[in-house]
């Protein structure tokens, strides 16, 4: 019997063992199927160390102030950004109402070499698109911009984001000034809500670098947190403020301004 | 044959290359003849005997005709060069002539006998300046490759035919109520008769078609026969006559007809599937991978539905094309049932061989994204698919375009832009500022006031005095301003706030920065 069998070709193509083992890796949750901040203090706090990669995060803008909306898209931007990055593939953004400026994007580090847009005519064709994105499997991160999305559909999402292996980053826009967007059931891994707070002060006159006011809402397996952080780079990494100098150093720094 | 003087003959070929044979119902000298070219007949055999086929120019002042034998032909003319004629290679040359049609004058065409053709110029003869320019172009044409051409446009393709070849001039257009007129003038031998009827017309006497004419229908028949009657109603446009196009071959097509009409979903896709997979593999066969498919499903009824899909890239993958079909196939309303299939890859690029995808699963991310244009844009439409590429402009609004997504666009400049723009500036009302290059301090937008901490700027952006009348002198003064809360705008001022003619000091939004 065994004649037979040692004699037959092999029809996996020989790989050795440490290769086996990273293949059947890419399938099972651990530490390398996080892409972190690369900012200690928050990836502290996330469970997994950094944003799953087979999962879906939502990202809401604190308020309906457009100023928010334009907040958390430079902070999906620069998620988006590091993931293409890492993956060395363009991601994919879908969006119902397209008002995005290609050169503010880029000052997150979304370089026009690395996005595809695409433009559907509703919400349920986005998330069609971003589902057929995730069984195409090419782009490294998929980022929908939607004002409503059902439970299922966001479980939907999930399950072929599981299947994938690819991040699904929805932005969910208000549609009511008195209807939180996170107050929806999802089945997002995290839920963020970013709105936009004064800038780092300057000594000269003029705007700082923006900050943030990132507000990890909701995790899987982790507890909520909030941070104020510095927005993008160019390479879409944020930042820790540093600490400022005592009371008299800010204070000498807002009053500077306001003479500006 | 006899030689009753009578122009009975067989027509000649008019698509013949010069030097072999050519042409000489139409009195042309073909560029290039002399007078001392030794004369040149082509032969053929019939029955038991030799007879001519075709003469060049020289040979018929000699007194050569068509059909005569190739004994006779000898012993008038001596040093006469002899060659058989080779009917395939003719049929080929006009198999190429006729797919030449096809791609560039009309989708209609095909062969008429062995020595011309047929174009059906319904709704295309505008497309080449109306018939008569047609006319001429082909005519040229035809010039250029070698051959005389003689082109008639008639209301019918028999009557076509007719004036053609027996017609008086070499370019002719026939008006439409005109066809008995014209046609009544022609010889007997016009209709594409058999020999049989042929020899019956010369018997009663019948020389031109317009002698049939007043001739009662049922002796016609029984003297001619049906078939040659048929043809006279053909050429009058009583009896329809169809052509049956060529078809060009390089469109590479599968077909699948069903023994019993289907009519759910999930059987067309399955023939759709097979379809594909047979394309697939011949169109790998051809070396050439697709851009456009059309899917044709022929219903009992004898309607044709069909569904396109194009691809961004030129591909053979049966899985892709699949998927991009699956998104169509729904469109297709089957009726009393569909009966037979076509899949026919109607636009075609050459694509070599492939390289399969590594097995190693860390190649996976690198991918073509032609695969996923093709799948969204079955979608939302191939419009609404692409990158955002720098445009060579300053102005803000100008600055991006939409470029094809498989291009890869370059960087922008490294300019302070906002992430959101509005569609339209929006006006900003009760604005509080220090002319000339200060933010203003306070401003209303919205119906809501904002106070100003911080502001950068001003850049100022002129018009584009090459475009509109309105730019010439016009300028925007943009400044990044930060709220009290922490709110980032684009915000700009019309004009410079010194010479009054470049704008009027009104404050716009813009954009937002996060």
């Amino acid at each position: 019997m065994s004649s037979r069998v040692v004699t037959q070709p092999d029809p996996v193509p020989p790989m050795n063992l440490a290769q086996l083992r990273e293949a059947i890796d890419m399938g099972a949750p651990g530490a390398r199927d996080t892409l972190p901040f690369g900012c200690a203090p928050v990836d502290r706090r996330i469970s997994g160390g950094g944003l799953a990669m087979n999962a879906v995060h939502e990202v809401v803008a604190a308020s309906t102030s457009l100023s928010d909306d334009a907040a958390a898209t430079l902070f999906l931007a620069g998620i988006g950004a590091r993931f293409a990055e890492h993956f060395n593939a363009p991601i994919l953004w879908a969006a119902s109402r397209f008002d995005l400026y290609a050169p503010g994007l880029e000052q997150a580090g979304l370089l026009p070499a690395s996005v595809i847009y695409a433009e559907a005519s509703d919400d349920k064709s986005v998330l069609a698109i971003v589902e057929d994105a995730l069984r195409d499997g090419t782009p490294a991160a998929v980022i929908g911009e939607v004002r409503s999305a059902s439970l299922v559909a966001t479980r939907r999402l999930q399950l072929a984001a599981g299947k994938a292996g690819q991040p699904v980053l929805l932005l969910r826009r208000w549609r009511k000034a008195e209807v939180d967007p996170l107050s929806a059931p999802s089945a997002a891994v995290t839920r963020w809500r970013i709105a936009s707070a004064s800038a780092s002060p300057l000594p000269v006159a003029g705007v700082g670098r923006p900050r943030w006011r990132v507000e990890l809402a909701r995790q899987r397996g982790g507890e909520p947190h909030i941070w104020e952080l510095e927005g993008c780079d160019a390479r879409g990494r944020l930042a820790v403020p540093a600490p400022s100098r005592g009371r008299a150093g800010s204070a000498a720094g807002t009053a500077y301004r306001q003479v500006a | 044959m006899r030689e009753l003087g009578r122009r009975s003959e067989a027509a000649d070929p008019p698509f013949r290359k010069r030097g072999h044979a050519s042409e000489a119902s139409e009195r042309v000298t073909a560029p290039g003849f002399e007078a001392d070219d030794v004369p040149l007949v082509l032969i053929r055999r019939t029955g038991r005997r030799n007879d001519v086929t075709a003469r060049c120019q020289h040979a018929a002042s000699l007194g050569i005709t068509v059909g005569m034998a190739a004994t006779q032909a000898r012993a008038l003319v001596p040093d006469l060069d002899v060659r058989p004629h080779d009917i395939a290679a003719d049929m080929q040359l006009l198999d190429r002539l006729a797919l030449h049609a096809v791609r560039h004058w009309t989708p209609v065409a095909s062969l008429s006998g062995n020595d011309g053709l047929w174009l059906d110029l319904t709704g295309v003869s505008h497309l080449h300046g109306g018939p008569e320019r047609f006319c001429r172009h082909v005519v040229r044409f035809c010039a250029r490759a070698g051959f005389t051409a003689r082109v008639a446009i008639a209301a019918t393709p028999g009557a076509a035919h007719a004036a053609a070849r027996y017609g008086r001039s070499a370019k002719q257009v026939i008006p439409p109520g005109r066809t008995v007129d014209m046609l009544s003038l022609l010889p007997i031998a016009g209709l594409r008769l058999d020999e049989g009827a042929r020899a019956a017309c010369r018997r009663f006497g019948f020389e031109t078609i317009g002698d049939l004419l007043p001739v009662a229908r049922g002796p016609l028949v029984r003297r001619l026969g049906q078939a040659a009657v048929d043809r006279l109603d053909q050429a009058l446009g009583r009896l329809a006559e169809p052509i049956v196009p060529v078809r060009d071959e390089a469109a590479p097509e599968v077909r699948r007809n069903l023994l019993e009409p289907i009519g759910t979903p999930e059987q067309i896709a399955t023939v759709a599937g097979d379809l594909v997979e047979d394309l697939c593999a011949l169109l790998g066969t051809r070396g050439l991978g697709l851009r456009t498919a059309v899917f044709h499903a022929e219903r009992v009824d004898g309607e044709m539905r069909s569904v396109a899909v194009g691809t961004s890239r030129a591909t053979r993958d049966p899985a892709h094309l699949n998927r991009l079909f699956a998104l169509k196939l729904d469109r297709i309303d089957p009726g009393f049932g569909l009966e037979a299939f076509r899949l026919v890859a109607s636009r075609t690029e050459p694509l070599a061989a492939m390289t399969p995808a590594s097995l190693l699963a860390e190649d996976v991310r690198i991918r073509d994204v032609a695969a996923l244009v093709d799948r969204i844009a079955g979608r939302v439409g191939e419009r609404n698919v692409f990158r955002l590429a720098p445009a060579p402009n300053h102005v803000p609004e100008r600055a991006q375009h939409r470029c094809d997504p498989l291009k890869t666009p370059g960087g922008f400049p490294d300019w302070k832009r906002p992430v959101r723009m509005l569609r339209r500036p929006e006006r900003l009302h009760d604005v509080m500022a220090l002319l000339p290059d200060h933010p203003p301090r306070r401003f209303t937008w919205r119906g809501r006031p904002y106070a100003v901490v911080a502001g950068d700027g001003p850049e100022r952006i002129h018009g584009e005095w090459w475009r509109r009348e309105g730019e010439v002198r016009g300028v925007r003064d943009y400044f990044r301003v930060e709220d009290a809360e922490g709110r980032r705008f684009w915000i700009f001022r019309r004009g410079d706030g010194l010479s009054p003619e470049t704008g009027d000091l009104s404050w716009h939004m813009h954009g937002l920065f996060g």
